[in-house]
């Protein structure tokens, strides 16, 4: 450790619960209180009840939760693969094509998601694609804001893989497509895992872009949240946020426990 | 299977990093590319694996042109310093990879897998991951993979130099058994170490700045090496700068008999003479000089001597009483065992 006297390790711990509780702990904290509750008027949130989880699992917010699931298995998966296929053919790329591939991909990440929410709308409202009123606008959009991260960590790690043993398949014999599918793509496999979960827990909590595009029949959990703090229904809609907090925390830690068996060393 | 180069040149961005190398390796020949780091040993081995492409000149493996074919047609076998073992596949499947890759029947696959593996003496390790294994363990399994496929050319690049001392001479024994029981393998073996080359090649072509310098039995290049260079390289040497004479050349004003046969008189040359045939006291081409430093090495000692403006090292055998630093000695040599280079260029 850095810092050897006690006085200090017990300093640094200090600032950082103050820093650390406020900021990122205790607004989490109220949330989930607020979802157990049906008032919230003195310090601590009173009328304690399971109705608002009741109604957060079923329904309307159910099928809002099946909805934002495959949305964002369905656009980190799509992320994943452009962003790998990207990834690896500008590996292959000179220098400075390198460059001008890395930063259309950071392009939608540089972008306010509204503006990508936005032209996604007006190019997909005309034939000949017409995607808008679909839930394909929805999984385009998303796919769209996430593939940047998929692109960025697979190509880091694309950057990091010792091409020796690309060369050592080679010269035992296997054709690139051999390469690809047999050493680097198992190699990449952890870094892979990792792009995807990011991909989801960002596609999960997407409302900007989402809220200019969703179609009726496929609203997101988001959405959803928003509409019931818009009404200012905040603890049914705090019962459906934890909801949403704990179906990404499982899928990822789900993901992470995938990524722990691929990584070899 | 025969590797010959055909006056390979390679160039990184205009940087010559291989100059126009003509070398012919016999087929089950074991050939070592020897030289210091930048020489271009490497080079030439992954022109050959096909993982650089010549500027000019050609590759040809067993008499076919190779030098555009992608790696994976070439069919050579090459081991790496790095091991590159696959870290997600267990021994077994690191050591199929080839044959899979090539589409091996199944049963053929085990045969050749288990052969592998118990030429290299790893067949007990067969489940294990890379990741268990040892440096020593890791090589073996490297070479095994190569061995496999059954390639008629084994490129080595600086195989042992990842392993402590004492598991690489084990290693170059086991490499030298290798090659006795596949005597149609050729093998192109890149080191930096002179120990490995003399001891495991049939031929050593020297390499130093992207040219081939010298190429020969490791007792020619040992016995009489064409420069200075070589010598220094191949088992190290006192260079004397000498001037030519009638039946002898002059060192530093001293008349030394050598066999001048060759060199005109008059010339200016450089004398070679190994430290381990120079000997301590009064004798044939004596010269005299004070002890600068005595080095122990157990067995020998190696004494630094200045002789007029030149060190000379000597290892003699371990001294009972050895010479204190700052006292005069006499140094003597046979004359056969001298050899006279042209003036040139030592290192650098």
């Amino acid at each position: 450790m850095l810092v050897h006297s006690r006085g200090a390790r017990w300093a640094l711990w200090a600032v950082f619960l103050v820093l650390f509780l406020p900021l990122f702990a205790l607004p989490l904290l109220v949330v989930l209180g607020a979802s157990f509750a049906t008032h919230w008027s003195s310090v601590l949130p009173s009328g304690p009840t399971l109705a608002n989880y009741r109604s957060a699992t079923r329904g309307e917010a159910l099928q809002a939760l099946t909805t934002s699931l495959l949305t964002a298995a369905g656009a980190s998966l799509l992320a994943l693969a452009t962003g790998t296929w990207a990834a690896l053919a500008g590996a292959a790329l000179g220098k400075r094509a390198k460059r001008v591939l890395d930063a259309l991909f950071v392009l939608p990440v540089a972008v306010p998601s509204v503006v990508v929410g936005l032209s996604v709308l007006v190019a997909f409202s005309q034939p000949p694609l017409l995607l808008n009123g679909t839930r394909w606008i929805v999984i385009l959009a998303h796919t769209v804001l996430v593939t940047a991260f998929a692109h960025q960590s697979v190509s880091a790690a694309v950057t990091r893989l010792d091409p020796a043993y690309e060369q050592a398949a080679a010269s035992l014999g296997a054709r690139p497509a051999q390469v690809l599918w047999r050493i680097r793509l198992p190699l990449l496999l952890p870094s892979l895992t990792a792009a995807a979960g990011l991909c989801f827990a960002l596609s999960m909590g997407e409302l900007s872009a989402t809220m200019m595009l969703y179609p009726p029949d496929w609203t997101p959990l988001p959405v959803l949240i928003y509409a019931a703090t818009d009404r200012g229904a905040l603890f049914s809609g705090s019962a459906v946020a934890v909801v949403l907090m704990a179906a990404t925390l499982l899928v990822l830690f789900a993901v992470s426990r995938v990524r722990t068996r691929a990584s070899y060393r | 299977m025969s590797i010959r180069f055909d006056s390979v040149t390679v160039a990184y961005d205009g940087n010559v990093v291989l100059d126009s190398l003509d070398l012919t390796v016999e087929p089950g020949e074991v050939m070592a590319l020897l030289g210091p780091s930048g020489s271009g040993k490497t080079t030439a081995l992954r022109a050959v694996a096909g993982f650089v492409r010549p500027a000019s000149g050609r590759v040809l493996l067993g008499g076919r042109d190779v030098t555009d074919l992608p790696p994976y047609r070439r069919g050579i076998g090459m081991v790496v310093q790095q091991y590159a073992l696959f870290p997600h596949m267990r021994v077994d499947e690191n050591v199929a990879f080839g044959l899979k890759a090539r589409g091996a029947a199944r049963s053929e696959i085990r045969q050749r897998v288990g052969e592998a593996l118990e030429m290299t003496g790893m067949a007990a390790y067969a489940r294990r991951h890379p990741r268990e294994l040892s440096g020593g363990q890791q090589q073996r399994v490297a070479i095994a993979r190569a061995l496999a496929i059954r390639p008629g050319v084994l490129l080595l690049d600086e195989p042992l130099s990842a392993l402590d001392a004492r598991l690489r001479s084990g290693m170059l024994a086991e490499l030298a058994r290798l090659h006795r029981e596949l005597p149609d393998v050729s093998m192109l073996y890149v080191t930096h170490d002179q120990v490995e080359a003399l001891t495991l090649a049939d031929r050593i072509a020297v390499m130093d700045k992207a040219r081939l310098r010298a190429c020969g039995t490791p007792r020619e290049l040992y016995r009489a090496p064409a420069d200075a260079f070589t010598a220094s390289f191949v088992g190290g040497a006192n260079l004397l700068p000498v001037t030519v004479g009638a039946d002898g050349v002059d060192l530093a004003g001293r008349e030394v008999k050598v066999d001048t046969a060759g060199a005109v008189a008059g010339a200016r040359a450089t004398l070679c003479v190994r430290p381990h045939l120079i000997g301590l006291g009064a004798g044939p081409n004596q010269l005299t000089g004070v002890v600068q430093e005595i080095q122990w090495r157990g067995a020998t000692h190696r004494v630094h001597v200045k002789v007029g403006e030149h060190d000379v090292m000597a290892d003699v055998r371990e001294l009972r009483e050895p010479p204190a630093r700052g006292t005069e000695v006499a140094l003597h040599f046979a004359a056969a065992d001298a050899v006279l280079l042209p003036e040139g260029v030592g290192h650098g």
